[in-house]
């Protein structure tokens, strides 16, 4: 009786999923992305849709998926048929591309040369929410160790996010010490024996802080900050910039081999250069996220972003992705000497 | 019991048949993914298996997962021995009620119970501002500078995002085990046994610990085995309460799944492969403690 129940319920779901298969023919395009861009993207791709019409007079459904940048890009490599990839960070989509070379490369190694601006047409940084009236007084980087301090961040080795977070700390503590990198090092040490909670994402760490009331401090994308703010209420947070902060590049590519299989080439690309217009520009700045030219902001948005010194991932003290990845971050690295005893 | 030589005529045929599907179905659904995971791990020498799975972290992981795990079954046995007790002897109103609640953990999505115990015990939760010391209710009423709040500092304990927190969610998810194995055999209990137990001259405890304890103590092992084993493996619930720090709060599944995130696939698998193991021996242990205590017994299941 129950195997017959299971086997009809199997078979309703493959019959499900071969009738979804066969909706897909028309034009679509999936975009996979991470977790804060949903607000982004669901305004921005209703704005392609009417773009792509008004040009081509084609039809257009564009699919989103949202989940951790890691995650997103191994479900890529695993097969997941995205044509575009907008994720946290260009180490995940050169994964994609690593890993992807045993099989099938989905995209060119110098994938991140294909759109201007390192592929990335808007940015964001680490700043800090901390309470309403800023209780504890946190102005700098060097505050978050102070006694009786406590942060909020993700796990780095889980989420992209954090991983911007924890760089944005070592950029700090190298530029105070001089680039003395012992010193480096035992600044984030110390701070994370001020996390009393480690996530493995950054929604998960915004609950954290907003919901569960735990931390002083929660280390956050601009953008979920702000995010945060208008969605909780002014009465209840403030965002405190630091002086120095991490230029965080999210990046955009098109899947080459995907979009190739499904013929979605063309469409992929001007769904990407889209984002570099004025238009798209735009929607980046009304979502917080700092766009590369401002020009084409509303004024009043891009008044919002605070001038401070960013540093890039590409800048010496971390020499790109490739280099941060394998000394901050891979087993044994110096996130996990924070740990060791 | 010599099983008997002469082919037996049954009723209902098909001895054949269904051991070849118990055969297929196991090997396809538990044995194939099984061997899958000995056969990533097997992509490490000897020597990066053993670091892997040595490593400080994940060391205490085991400690953690493992120990906490053994804790909640103990925890369950004895709670849930009494509410299968109070289930199948006593008639009381809401009684179908509260048989049903037994089941929820087993129904209720894991991430949702884990969400819903971080909420009742952070220290801004309906439980938790008694329990945290600096948690709201118990600033209000008892100052820590206070006599009484000085009195209550040893025994503060904070729930959420501590290994405590981690003890609570895997009572939770491991009732239902005991509770459900137990009442059956409650129910075949006779209060005859009982009552003649007494009528001989037993006390009461006596009648407890010599004439229901052997009854129930094969399907209480049971019971507490399979808590275990569901404990050992949870994932979802825990983590949220967790805290998830290194060292402390970080159970084996959650090492599983950051070097899952890494990608370090084989690491993973080597680490699930320890975690297999142990659990084996372990409920090979508990399964024998079972088959000694039927035999003593003179019970089997």
């Amino acid at each position: 009786m129950k195997q017959t129940k299971l086997l009809r319920s199997l078979l309703a779901g493959v019959a499900a999923v071969a009738f979804s298969g066969g909706a897909l023919a028309a034009q679509t395009l999936l975009n996979v992305s991470y977790d804060p861009t949903r607000e982004l993207y669901k305004v921005f791709n209703a704005e392609f849709q009417k773009h792509w019409k008004a040009t081509t007079g084609e039809d257009l459904e564009i699919k989103q998926s949202h989940a951790g940048s890691g995650k997103q890009a191994r479900a890529v490599v695993d097969g997941l048929e995205a044509d575009v990839v907008t994720l946290a960070l260009a180490y995940d989509i050169d994964e994609i591309a690593e890993l992807s070379k045993k099989t099938k490369q989905l995209l060119p190694d110098d994938w991140q040369k294909a759109l201007p601006n390192n592929s990335t047409p808007y940015t964001s940084t680490i700043v800090f929410l901390v309470r309403k009236g800023n209780p504890k007084g946190i102005k700098d980087w060097g505050d978050l160790v102070k006694p009786g301090v406590e942060v909020i961040t993700p796990n780095p080795k889980t989420s992209g996010g954090a991983r911007w977070n924890y760089l944005a700390a070592w950029a700090y503590a190298l530029k105070k010490s001089n680039n003395d990198e012992a010193k480096a090092r035992a600044f984030v040490g110390d701070l994370f024996k001020h996390v009393p909670v480690l996530d493995s994402g950054a929604r998960g760490s915004t609950n954290t802080f907003v919901q569960r009331e735990l931390g002083d401090v929660l280390l956050a994308w601009e953008n979920e900050a702000f995010l945060s703010i208008v969605e909780l209420g002014p009465d209840k947070f403030d965002i405190v910039v630091p002086p120095l902060s991490i230029l965080a590049e999210p990046p955009v590519a098109v899947v080459d081999a995907v979009a190739k299989k499904h013929g979605t080439e063309k469409l992929a690309k001007a769904y990407l250069e889209f984002l570099y217009s004025p238009t798209g520009q735009k929607i980046a700045a009304a979502n917080y996220y700092r766009p590369r030219h401002p020009e084409h902001a509303d004024p009043k948005d891009a008044a919002r972003f605070p001038k401070l010194e960013l540093i890039s991932i590409d800048d010496p003290v971390f020499g790109g992705w490739q280099k941060a990845q394998k000394v901050h971050f891979s087993e044994g690295g110096v996130f996990d000497q924070i740990y060791a005893k | 019991m010599a099983t008997p030589r002469i082919r037996q005529t049954r009723v209902l045929p098909g001895f054949g048949p269904t051991l070849g599907y118990t055969l297929f179905w196991l090997s396809i659904i538990v044995l194939l993914p099984l061997a899958a995971v000995f056969i990533r791990a097997s992509e490490l020498s000897l020597e990066e298996f053993w670091t892997a799975v040595t490593a400080p972290r994940v060391v205490a992981s085991y400690k953690l997962s493992f120990g906490l795990s053994l804790a909640a079954a103990a925890l369950n046995a004895v709670f849930g021995l009494t509410l299968a007790w109070c289930l199948v002897r006593y008639r009381f109103p809401g009684k179908k009620l509260v048989d049903a609640l037994v089941d929820l953990p087993f129904a209720l999505p894991t991430a949702v119970a884990g969400i819903a115990l971080t909420a009742l015990y952070a220290k801004n939760g309906i439980v938790g501002q008694y329990l945290d010391p600096d948690g709201l209710a118990r600033v209000a009423l008892f100052a820590k500078d206070s006599a009484i709040g000085q009195f209550l500092e040893p025994f503060s304990a904070k729930v959420a995002f501590k290994p405590l927190g981690i003890f609570v969610a895997l009572v939770f998810i491991g009732l239902p085990f005991v509770v459900r194995t137990v009442q059956p055999v409650l129910e075949d209990l006779d209060v005859e046994l009982e009552e003649a137990a007494v009528s001989l001259g037993a006390g009461r405890l006596q009648t407890f610990l010599r004439v229901i304890v052997p009854v129930v103590l094969p399907a209480l092992l049971t019971g507490f085995a399979l808590a275990f084993a569901r404990a050992v493996g949870e994932y979802g619930s825990v983590i949220f309460i967790a805290g998830n720090i290194p060292l402390v709060s970080e159970i084996t599944p959650l090492m599983i799944f950051i070097k899952l995130e890494q990608p370090d696939y084989a690491g993973a698998t080597a680490i699930a492969v320890v975690m297999l193991l142990i659990s084996f021996v372990l409920l090979f242990i508990i399964n024998g403690l079972q088959a000694w205590a039927s035999r003593r017994t003179g019970r089997d299941r």
